[in-house]
């Protein structure tokens, strides 16, 4: 990929946090370009979710830099809850943060598989279609940056394959660039661009295929994750499910 | 018989109602329903420095009120006490400082009962001008920040992370319940504007399924409560504050009743 010619989205330097004194990152450097896929992956509290929020400037007293050159921005958080005392339906969450007609939110409720779901209550909603749902909410307006925490938690494994494809897809199409924070190691070496290995700090980073190979992030996944993932990287006309099944695109 | 002053006070509690319902939702929503009644009991404090020093009694507890919030915001970052005790510190604590210093006004005579639950007697055209005019703002001004208020509402990451700048809708939105309530004091009574604020909007989330629909059906709430509790007020010479609250309970325990049978029949 030329890199000289696609414009920087996020730039994150030196950038930590502390809370109560207690580090939660520390020393994260990155950037997202357009058309980019950028995939942070780390073990439970090892600060993705804090390290993308500091990336979309949710907060304030960080250490170093982080700075964002667009305001079309799409975000799916890895939590959300919505009280019952709030009644809203899908319709009316789509219109959250943005304006949108009709014809847009149709567009992206059909990306993500839940057209059907429009007029439902959201508290009314399974776990995995609610997550399609901040999917499409993220993705109506054509961000230009999206960060999604891990987006097919508690999404079926057919929609899991479908989200992957809609995601390389945005990518691509829209020429975003996305952040993303996701276990599927599959996903990540087979469709991102840069991986960045964090545990506290970062711990290894760079393409695929170099992470892999890197001992630090074979201690972290352990040597058989390692594998898997070099052996995926030369077939790029499939992908593997979790139980090793093989599905062939098109 | 409808007298001037009753006409006064049904303009005046319409006006009240139009601005209680949209906030009222909020103020659920958010669980802000302790913070309100917080506020309501400052608003004491604030009539009384209205008296000492001869101003408008509405302006009075809208300064009160608002130092209140910046006040309550202070003592969160200076200790770690939960946010209920720390509210109900500054509730009570504002109610009796306003209470001692009203003693010292002894020299002024006082409808204390009119002040804690409303009198429809005491609203003059200055009050109305207060609440129809204040009304407005509050009104047009939470239209301008509905958007990043409801972002804020249903994730506060996910709004910040969007540009909705929720911070400053927040902000914006404590100084207008600081203004309800000082418009609405003379009518429905110190104790009794939490009620006012939440009970429809309470009646409304029983039978709506949209935020929009919640709204409405809380301005229509408040509205039905203001009216049947003030002509009440007058027929039974009750206070007026406790006559609409409880016009307003009724409505709450009709739509309890329809509520259960509506989703019976989608069983």
């Amino acid at each position: 990929m030329n890199k000289n010619n696609k414009k920087t989205l996020v730039k994150v330097e030196k950038a930590g946090l502390k809370i109560n004194g207690k580090s939660l990152v520390d020393g994260v450097s990155f950037e997202v370009r357009q058309g980019e896929i950028v995939t942070l992956i780390g073990p439970n509290g090892s600060g993705k979710s804090t390290t993308a929020k500091i990336a979309l400037g949710i907060h304030n007293n960080i250490e170093g830099v982080a700075k964002k050159f667009t305001d079309k921005i799409g975000y799916v958080p890895q939590k959300i809850s919505i009280d019952w005392t709030l009644p809203i339906r899908v319709i009316d969450f789509m219109f959250l943060t943005n304006d949108l007609n009709n014809e847009q939110i149709n567009v992206a409720l059909n990306l993500t598989g839940v057209e059907h779901l429009k007029q439902k209550n959201v508290s009314d909603l399974s776990g995995g279609e609610f997550q399609r749902v901040l999917i499409a909410r993220a993705i109506a307006k054509k961000p230009e940056f999206l960060v999604l925490d891990e987006p097919v938690q508690g999404v079926d494994f057919k929609g899991e394959i479908a989200i992957y494809e809609l995601i390389k897809k945005i990518s691509e199409e829209f020429n975003c660039g996305i952040l993303l924070i996701s276990h599927d190691l599959h996903m990540v070496m087979s469709a991102t661009d840069y991986v960045i290995c964090l545990n506290g700090h970062v711990c290894c980073s760079g393409k695929p295929h170099v992470v892999a190979q890197d001992n630090r992030y074979k201690e972290l996944f352990g040597d058989r994750a390692s594998k898997v993932l070099t052996l995926y990287e030369h077939k790029h006309d499939h992908t593997h499910s979790q139980d090793g099944t093989i599905n062939r695109k098109q | 018989m409808l007298n001037d002053f009753f006409i006064r006070a049904l303009v005046a509690g319409i006006g009240i109602a139009l601005v209680t319902g949209p906030c009222g939702c909020f103020i659920i929503w958010r669980r802000f329903s302790f913070f309100a009644g917080t506020l309501a009991h400052s608003a004491l404090l604030g009539v009384t420095m209205a008296v000492f020093f001869e101003i408008n009694i509405a302006f009075a507890v809208f300064l009160i009120s608002a130092s209140l919030a910046i006040i309550l915001l202070q003592l969160q970052k200076k200790t770690k006490l939960p946010n209920d005790a720390l509210l109900g510190l500054l509730a009570h604590a504002s109610l009796a400082v306003g209470l001692v210093i009203l003693g010292f006004l002894s020299s002024i005579r006082f409808d204390i009962m009119g002040l804690l639950f409303g009198d429809i007697l005491a609203v003059n055209q200055i009050d109305l001008m207060f609440i129809w005019i204040g009304g407005a703002l509050i009104i047009i001004i939470l239209k301008i920040i509905w958007k990043p208020l409801f972002a804020s509402t249903v994730n506060y990451e996910l709004a910040e992370a969007e540009g909705m700048k929720p911070d400053r809708a927040n902000a914006i939105f404590t100084i207008l319940m600081a203004a309800i309530i000082a418009i609405s004091i003379k009518i429905v009574g110190l104790l009794l504007i939490t009620g006012m604020l939440i009970i429809p909007a309470a009646m409304a989330r029983n039978i709506s399924n949209n935020p929009q629909q919640m709204v409405f059906l809380s301005v229509v709430g408040g509205l039905l409560s203001v009216v049947v509790g003030l002509f009440s007020s007058l027929e039974f010479n009750t206070p007026s504050g406790p006559s609409i609250i409880t016009a307003a309970l009724i409505l709450f325990c009709f739509s309890l009743i329809k509520f259960k049978k509506y989703s019976e029949l989608k069983k």
